[in-house]
């Protein structure tokens, strides 16, 4: 079971025949395929299926019984620059008493050089800002993090993963627990980013209709009981700013002024 | 009042200070990781270690030290037999650890071993060499969390994700548990086997209560753990009480004292 594309990308995952059993029981048998750059991939499958199985294999949380997983065309062992991967996982089982700002849930995000007693400087602060702009929750920076509603801890975990510009973002249902409103902007931004950056995505999501709407009615491909739709994007177009958060924070000035706001 | 210029309280007051802070900051991390027990049970297990060292030699708190650690990572492989059950394992080394005790105390019976310090402390006979064992375990501690704040504030709040930024969580972990078996073998001639643990959680539950941010939760658990340490040592001292208990219980009162004042705060609101 193998998936093959022509593409004018390189690959950003590789997985090459890559098995996963859990005591004793086969999750994933002998699954090869590989998500080009700026691919935006929809992963799709019943419950058990094991989307988030893949997911966390490819993020190095769960080790391959066998086969081998390559991540911007190095292999995960030896694989370093894991500030170009934001990852937000499924849920996040989060101690409301938990004592931590939004701002420090979001610096945690950033990338830091492995020395000693490092600081957290004006430009991290205002990457941290940036990203909270981005999401449109820069109002609750100061805010304890168990205070928040589901879908404003979710945004803050957005933000946590795109403080470092990453290249690859992995969402495992992102917009689970958040209002319709909430997910059509969330979904909005998440296209816009595919569109105009080069992001490449891995998603699972059980939004159909959302999926449809973007990568098309039918499944690019299937591999046991997982579905991948898949859209590929090819020159980052008309997007002025190069800068992730920045233009996310034009986007999101548009589309208030559109929609008289998209909280 | 006079037993304040001896200098055995003098030397009860600097260790005392000392692990008042150290004992908290890694308390914090331990009680937000929802290890709070983990500091009961190694106590348990320095017990039997302080008891082996006074039977061997002069030499309770070294052995205090090797049976914390020992039983640390006999807690680590049994966490990861029993996955999900992970304080089954807790129970089980602490049983361990108080019944290598028991039966190393009834050995001691004949060499005039004095129990009850072991389980309830000795900190007015801390000797300078005592002290600067302290403060060598305390500098570190303190230094290590300065030096590392943003990968153990990461791994505490969110295992997976510092996992995925390409923090050694393994490492980090055995590192928590090395600086918690040295903290509360230090810890117990201050306040005892048996109330160690106040002096790791404590604090935190004291922080949790009207902490904001985690920053402002690590300075007010080396605060309540300063004040605790002072205010018990002092009111022990004046009127002849247990030291060790005396702190535990200042520390009781500030929990009080702060879960009342939340109380009347929210009631306002």
């Amino acid at each position: 079971m193998t998936i093959q594309r022509e593409s004018c990308h390189r690959d950003i995952i590789t997985l090459d025949n890559v098995s996963f059993s859990y005591q004793k029981k086969d999750i994933l048998k002998n699954m090869s395929f590989s998500v080009k750059e700026r691919d935006f991939i929809g992963l799709i499958g019943t419950n058990g299926a094991g989307k988030t199985t893949t997911l966390r294999l490819i993020v190095g949380l769960l080790k391959p019984t066998s086969g081998t997983i390559s991540l911007f065309g190095e292999p995960i062992e030896s694989f370093r620059a894991w500030e170009k991967i934001g990852y937000v996982p499924q849920k996040n089982h989060l101690n409301p008493l938990f004592p931590a700002t939004v701002k420090e849930v979001v610096l945690s995000g950033l990338k830091r050089k492995n020395k000693w007693f490092s600081r957290t400087t004006k430009d991290d602060y205002e990457k941290c800002y940036d990203a909270l702009m981005a999401m449109g929750v820069e109002d609750l920076a100061d805010k304890r993090i168990g205070e928040l509603s589901g879908g404003q801890q979710q945004r803050v975990f957005l933000a946590r993963a795109l403080i470092n510009n990453p290249s690859l973002l992995i969402l495992d249902e992102p917009t689970i627990g958040i209002d319709v409103e909430t997910q059509k902007s969330f979904f909005h931004m998440i296209k816009h980013m595919h569109q105009h950056h080069n992001i490449t995505f891995l998603m699972v999501s059980h939004d159909m209709e959302m999926i449809k709407g973007y990568l098309g009615d039918e499944p690019a491909d299937q591999i046991g009981k997982l579905n991948f739709y898949i859209r590929h994007s090819h020159d980052t177009k008309s997007c002025v700013e190069t800068n992730l958060v920045h233009s996310l924070r034009h986007l999101r000035k548009n589309l208030a002024l559109k929609n008289g706001g998209i909280n | 009042m006079d037993i304040i210029y001896t200098s055995f309280f003098q030397r009860a007051l600097i260790g005392g200070m000392l692990i008042g802070v150290a004992a908290p900051l890694i308390g914090i991390f331990l009680v937000l990781r929802r290890l709070s027990m983990i500091g009961d049970t190694l106590s348990h297990a320095a017990i039997a270690g302080v008891a082996l060292g006074f039977l061997i030699g002069d030499m309770p708190i070294v052995f205090g030290m090797l049976f914390a650690l020992i039983a640390s990572f006999a807690i680590e492989k049994l966490r990861h037999a029993y996955k999900s059950y992970a304080e089954l394992s807790l129970a089980i080394i602490m049983s361990a650890g108080i019944a290598i005790a028991s039966i190393l105390f009834t050995l001691g019976r004949d060499m005039n071993m004095d129990v009850d310090s072991f389980l309830f402390g000795f900190i007015y006979a801390l000797s300078p060499n005592d002290i600067w064992t302290i403060l060598a375990v305390a500098v570190v501690v303190v230094l290590i969390v300065a030096a590392k704040y943003h990968q153990l504030f990461l791994l505490t709040f969110d295992e997976e994700a510092a996992s995925v930024s390409g923090i050694n969580v393994k490492y980090y972990n055995i590192l928590i548990s090395v600086l918690t078996a040295l903290v509360i073998s230090i810890s117990i001639k201050v306040v005892g086997g048996l109330l160690v643990s106040a002096l790791l959680t404590i604090p935190a539950a004291c922080s949790l209560i009207i902490a904001r941010s985690f920053k402002q939760s690590i300075f007010i658990v080396m605060l309540v753990g300063e004040l605790a340490v002072i205010l018990g040592l002092f009111i022990a001292g004046v009127w002849n009480l247990a030291a060790g208990g005396t702190i535990v219980l200042a520390l009781i009162v500030f929990l009080l004292l702060l879960l009342g004042w939340k109380g009347i705060i929210s009631g306002r609101k």
